[in-house]
């Protein structure tokens, strides 16, 4: 029995090892890669330097035009009302839903809300990702926080296993998932703050204000 | 797991959010929705835009809670309120509110000629106002998590703002080409500490998020500020001291945005009807200008 358990440990370890070069064989190939920043509103330019620290070639995303040759998208923190209205006026929406049907797209709070199909309130909405998301729902900011998540899907997938450092800013949750849509991350009260569907990811932080590039990676090896 | 709030990554990275937005005040629950209506980023709460406070002259206070309740209640965004400088109970009271940001604001009447407030003992963020880095590194240093120019509030003059905001992108731009050896004197010459001159030159930009603010009534004042490389936009009087505020609210979003189309930025100025009175700041004397209050 100890010789087996250990064996599995061993095997486990190599499977990470595998995992980590893959992983960086594919961090490698991004390198080839165009990932676009919507840049209405919001914390654009964080995202935009830490896909340049995984060296992907990136754009800033005002106009449809600006869509063209991007390998995938990412909706950054801000206020999903302020983009919604801006994406309406200038004739990103449907734009924006060709473009999420055929390649990869993540949202980080503000863009979580605006991926989703139903946030209970009318405003203009992507409605890409099958999630209910509720606004603000930790409170205002003074309950904003910072905590540590096992996301296991993200340290299998970048052979790592260390938690990820997430941070909350008046952050909404995912309040139920539906059909093709998986839960990647929960609170330990249950409350779903990470969301996939396919190539779309939905996350309540905002990876983007810490050093942790692991959810970059990740997202640049779904847009592959 | 450990879950921390108050933090500095949280006090920053709510200003972090508001990037590429515009702060717009509002006097009620009714401005408050055509604000957010229009796309504002976030919505200051008070009880008289800066016209108003000059026109009334007397001494200018933080606002009723009352009223911030009202349109903290009205609105989706965040919602911002002032406290006079060096008012830390005001402060307090407003924390106590729930309001997202206080805004230590020479636009009232400062309650302290010596200091301001030890923001760090707070668990909400704070903004405050700068003329050049000095000042600006000072307020940091007391615990702010976004810094905004003064400019002259209420006069829909822009002149101050470009000249704070040239002021502190110059120092940016000239403590990049400054050696090691030269940054304490270049501390000790602004009144900075130190510590922060050196990470505002590792970082080639000021450590906290950076607004314009004081004197912006228009969609190209808005993103002529941004040119010169703030952050984001306070409007004050402007918009709701103007003909069609949702209209003007709603072209000065789309301005910060496009902020380097010069082809938008012509499309969203047309037929915005009157723009508020201005008030030329060159003809104004010492006694009414606002931007001095703050040390």
């Amino acid at each position: 029995m100890a010789k087996d358990s250990r064996y599995e440990v061993g095997k486990e370890d190599n499977l990470r090892v595998e995992n980590r070069i893959q992983f960086l064989f594919s961090a490698l190939y991004s390198l080839t890669m165009k990932i676009g920043v919507l840049a209405l509103q919001g914390d654009f330019s964080e995202h935009i330097s830490m896909l340049k620290k995984i060296g992907v070639e990136t754009a800033e995303v005002r106009l449809p035009k600006n869509l063209d040759g991007l390998d995938g998208l990412i909706i950054p923190g801000g206020e999903s009302t302020t983009m919604g209205k801006l994406a309406v006026a200038y004739g990103l929406m449907e734009p924006l839903q060709q473009f999420g049907k055929s390649h990869a797209i993540w949202g980080t709070c503000a863009g979580a809300i605006f991926l989703s199909k139903d946030i209970g309130r009318d405003q203009p909405l992507l409605g890409l990702m099958d999630i209910k998301v509720q606004r603000n729902a930790f409170g205002r900011q003074v309950d904003s926080f910072e905590t540590d998540l096992e996301i296991d899907e993200l340290m299998k997938a970048t052979g790592t296993e260390y938690p990820y450092h997430a941070v909350f800013i008046r952050a909404p949750i995912i309040e139920s998932v539906h059909g093709n849509a998986k839960v990647l991350c929960a609170l330990e009260d249950g409350r779903i703050v990470a969301a996939q569907e396919g190539r779309l990811l939905a996350t309540s932080f905002h990876p983007e204000l810490t050093g942790d590039m692991r959810f970059h990676e990740y997202f640049v090896s779904l847009a592959k | 797991m450990e879950s921390k709030t108050g933090t500095w990554t949280e006090k920053k990275g709510l200003a972090q959010m508001l990037k590429g937005g515009v702060i717009m005040d509002v006097v009620n629950a009714e401005q408050a929705r055509i604000a957010e209506e229009a796309g504002a980023c976030a919505v200051m709460a008070l009880e008289r835009v800066p016209a108003d406070i000059r026109a009334d002259g007397g001494v200018a206070r933080m606002s009723d809670p009352e009223m911030i309740l009202k349109i903290m209640d009205a609105v989706s965004i965040p919602v911002m309120a002032k406290c006079r400088i060096g008012h830390f109970v005001e402060a307090q009271i407003l924390e106590s509110l729930g309001v997202d940001y206080i805004d230590e604001s020479e636009v009232l009447t400062p309650a302290d000629e010596e200091h301001h407030i030890l923001k760090h003992n707070f668990k909400v963020p704070f903004v405050c106002g700068c003329r050049n880095i000095g000042e600006a590194m000072r307020r940091i240093g007391e615990g702010a998590a976004m810094m905004r120019t003064k400019g002259e509030a209420g006069t829909g003059d822009v002149v101050e703002a470009v000249r704070h905001a040239r002021s502190v992108m110059g120092s940016i731009r000239q403590l990049q080409t400054m050696g090691d050896e030269e940054l304490m004197a270049f501390a000790k010459n602004n009144g900075a500490p130190y510590e922060l001159v050196k990470e505002t030159k590792t970082l080639g930009r000021m450590p906290v998020v950076n607004f314009a603010a004081g004197g912006v009534a228009t969609p190209a004042d808005a993103a002529l500020m941004m040119q010169l490389g703030v952050d984001g936009v306070f409007v004050g009087s402007g918009i709701f001291k103007s003909g069609d505020p949702a209209k003007r609210a709603a072209a000065i979003v789309k301005s910060v945005t496009h902020y380097q189309d010069a082809s938008i930025l012509a499309e969203v100025s047309k037929n915005l009807g009157e723009a508020m009175v201005g008030r030329n700041t060159a003809q104004m004397p010492d006694g009414e200008r606002l931007a001095v209050r703050g040390w």
